[in-house]
């Protein structure tokens, strides 16, 4: 059956693909790379460095320190946005108007822009004008975002559930839908349990928007800068200080070029390497395991 | 062991059913049989499924009962009927290796995992899947998933009746068939009653001893393939079995004669009495067919002994038979030929074979008391 003709003249169909991709992310990436062997310090006085900046980036401290900080960060709001998701997902009404009620509802906070979802929630938290803020106050709670670490990481976690748990929902809704009413009367007749059905028919069927959903909310909260910078610009001290906001810092703020651009491409290729460890493990759990021993 | 009887069931899917075109099952009895091969067949929408959904229990009727051996179990959910369900498309637990899939009914009972080892393995060797035991169910091909999806209705002790949707509807047309004769041999192993829903006649003839035919939410005629054929006892089941389906024709009777329009029908006594009858005490509804099944209308190229002249209008060679249309009074009629049968010409005579020709008043069977 395998009596293919080679014929490169195939590749002139990927040609324009190539040229498309070049301009939209070959080039512009290769003008960070060029800054970030090189040490700019004038229109005419730059100097190769090698990969001098990317040695003291990976070393230092204080990036090191944030890098932790963003990986917690990540973790946290997958471990609680995920389940959250699903579990929404599966109380949501079916059908009517109460379905479509919802999911307008639901969908309200993904509509917010970034800085304003910042806003919101600096003002909700306000001790003296913040609802939250103040009631927790009131409560007798010791709260306050700008003075204590931990009360600005559960605010920005906080929000960052408000703010993206629907996306996780929508997605698993949508997935739970899609699935044959069919499954859900033979798993009756073979007497599954509630947990049965979730486990074997909901949660199998729901892979492959999961895979989606755990990818964008992973690179989302990995470049995570508005809401945070908004909210506490990244203190109390560096308590909440992200990878993106010390890269702003770095290369706005100071003009390091340089450091910055060997930042941005480590930045680029932790989530690079991340999402695909992640989609080739979970792709490969889906194949047949080579036969070994009984079932 | 479980007779399913069925007692002035009806069912609507309407809150607040208006009139009989609001119900998907009308009003009807019928009882199964404890061990039996039942065939459901009818065409899309005549509420097969339906009829299958309120015995499996997904469904619970709007009226009358459902009762397993005399017991009403209109409440009970199907996980407590002792029923399986073969759906139309293969439900498989994708992430299961075929082994748990057809473990997972006795797994969900808590049946200890030592009773359920050997129940599956066996199973999977009637079905021929024990080579594909360890295989995850999620890369199988549809034949061999519609297979475990009957497995786990088969691994269970305490079934006394599996139900089957259309089962074989996304299966190839050669493993159809083994498929099929699969099913018979289970039935045969196992004393299960067994009820296959299906549009195909060839289906559940080759699978059922007793085929209900359902039309419009009501069985019409409940019988054998052979009485279904030479009596089919409404103008539907004449129409629906056979290929091509039986001629009817619209009669009335005037001056001692039958009358299709205007051309007078050779019939035998007690039919012309028959209809004389039918006229005179059915005059409001007047809906008089006489039906002939195209297997016994003889053609010939000159006049017989009580032949109707008619215009032939095309002659299809189907290899072991020809099927000739003609037209008689303006309708279409079909006829079959043996092969071999000497060619006609555009105007011929047709004979009916008086014992075949069956009377219906207002669309149901009446013996003419012939034959």
């Amino acid at each position: 059956m395998n009596n293919k003709v080679p014929n490169n003249r195939a590749w002139l169909l990927v040609l324009p693909m190539l040229v498309l991709v070049a301009f939209s992310a070959i080039i512009p990436l290769m003008t960070v790379v060029n800054y970030s062997v090189q040490d700019v310090l004038g229109p005419n006085a730059r100097f190769f460095t090698g990969t001098e900046w990317f040695q003291s980036m990976l070393n230092d401290d204080a990036l090191q320190a944030a890098f932790l900080r963003q990986i917690s960060f990540s973790l946290i709001i997958l471990a609680i946005q995920i389940p959250l998701g699903i579990g929404i997902a599966l109380i949501m009404p079916k059908r009517g108007w109460q379905a479509s009620a919802v999911l307008i509802l639901i969908t309200l906070p993904l509509l917010i822009p970034w800085n304003v979802v910042g806003s919101i929630w600096q003002i909700f938290t306000r001790g003296d004008i913040g609802l939250m803020g103040w009631g927790l106050r009131e409560l007798g709670i010791n709260y306050n975002i700008t003075r204590n670490a931990g009360d600005a990481w559960a605010t920005i976690i906080l929000m960052d559930v408000w703010h993206w748990t629907p996306l996780v929902a929508m997605l698993c809704y949508s997935g739970l839908r899609s699935i044959p009413e069919a499954y859900y009367q033979a798993a009756r007749i073979d007497r599954a349990s509630k947990w049965a059905i979730f486990r074997y028919i909901q949660l199998p069927k729901l892979t492959n928007v999961l895979v989606i959903a755990v990818l964008l909310r992973f690179m989302h909260s990995f470049m995570i800068y508005a809401e945070p910078f908004v909210l506490t610009g990244g203190g109390p001290g560096s308590a909440t200080t992200f990878l993106s906001q010390s890269l702003t810092t770095m290369a706005v703020g100071q003009q390091d070029l340089g450091p910055s651009a060997a930042f941005s491409l480590i930045y680029f290729l932790v989530i690079l390497l991340v999402s695909w460890v992640f989609y080739t493990t979970i792709m490969n759990m889906q194949k047949d395991k080579p036969p070994h021993g009984g079932a | 062991m479980a007779e399913i009887t069925l007692k002035g069931l009806a069912h609507s899917y309407e809150k607040k059913p208006t009139g009989a075109a609001d119900y998907a099952i009308r009003q009807m009895d019928h009882v199964w049989h404890q061990g039996g091969a039942y065939a459901l067949l009818g065409p899309s929408g005549c509420g097969k499924s339906t009829l299958l959904n309120i015995i499996s229990g997904l469904l619970e009727p709007s009226e009358g009962d459902v009762l397993f051996d005399g017991q009403r179990v209109n409440e009970l959910p199907p996980e407590e009927r002792n029923i399986a369900q073969v759906f139309q498309f293969p439900v498989i637990y994708d992430t299961m290796t075929v082994f748990d899939n057809l473990a997972f009914p006795l797994r969900n009972m808590n049946t200890p995992e030592y009773r359920v080892k050997p129940k599956v393995l066996e199973v999977a060797d009637i079905l021929e899947l024990t080579p594909l035991l360890d295989r995850k169910a999620k890369n199988l091909t549809a034949d061999e998933k519609q297979k475990v999806s009957m497995g786990r209705g088969l691994v269970r002790d305490d079934v006394t009746a599996i139900l089957f949707d259309e089962p074989l509807t996304v299966i190839d047309p050669q493993l159809k068939w083994k498929l099929r004769r699969k099913l018979k041999e289970i039935h045969e192993r196992f004393n299960i009653t067994m009820i296959y829903v299906t549009h195909d006649q060839l289906e559940a003839s080759t699978f059922a001893d007793k085929i209900a035919v359902m039309y419009e939410g009501q069985v019409v005629q409940f019988g054998t393939p052979r009485e279904l054929f030479e009596r089919p006892a409404h103008t539907f089941v004449g129409y629906f079995i056979g290929s091509p389906g039986m001629n009817f024709m619209a009669v009335n009777h005037r001056d001692g004669q039958v009358m299709f329009g205007s051309q007078p029908l050779p019939v035998s006594d007690q039919m012309k009495h028959a209809v004389a009858n039918a006229s005179s005490t059915n005059a409001s509804s007047n809906n008089i067919k006489l039906g002939i099944r195209p297997e016994f209308i003889a053609i010939a190229s000159s006049e017989m002994a009580d032949s109707v002249p008619i215009l032939v209008t095309s002659v299809q060679d189907l290899g072991t038979y020809s099927l000739l249309t003609f037209k008689l009074n303006e309708q279409t009629f079909k006829a079959r030929l043996p092969e071999g049968h000497p060619p006609v010409g555009e105007t011929a005579f047709a004979h009916f074979d008086a014992a075949h020709v069956a009377l219906y008043i207002d669309e149901y069977l009446v013996e003419a008391g012939h034959e």
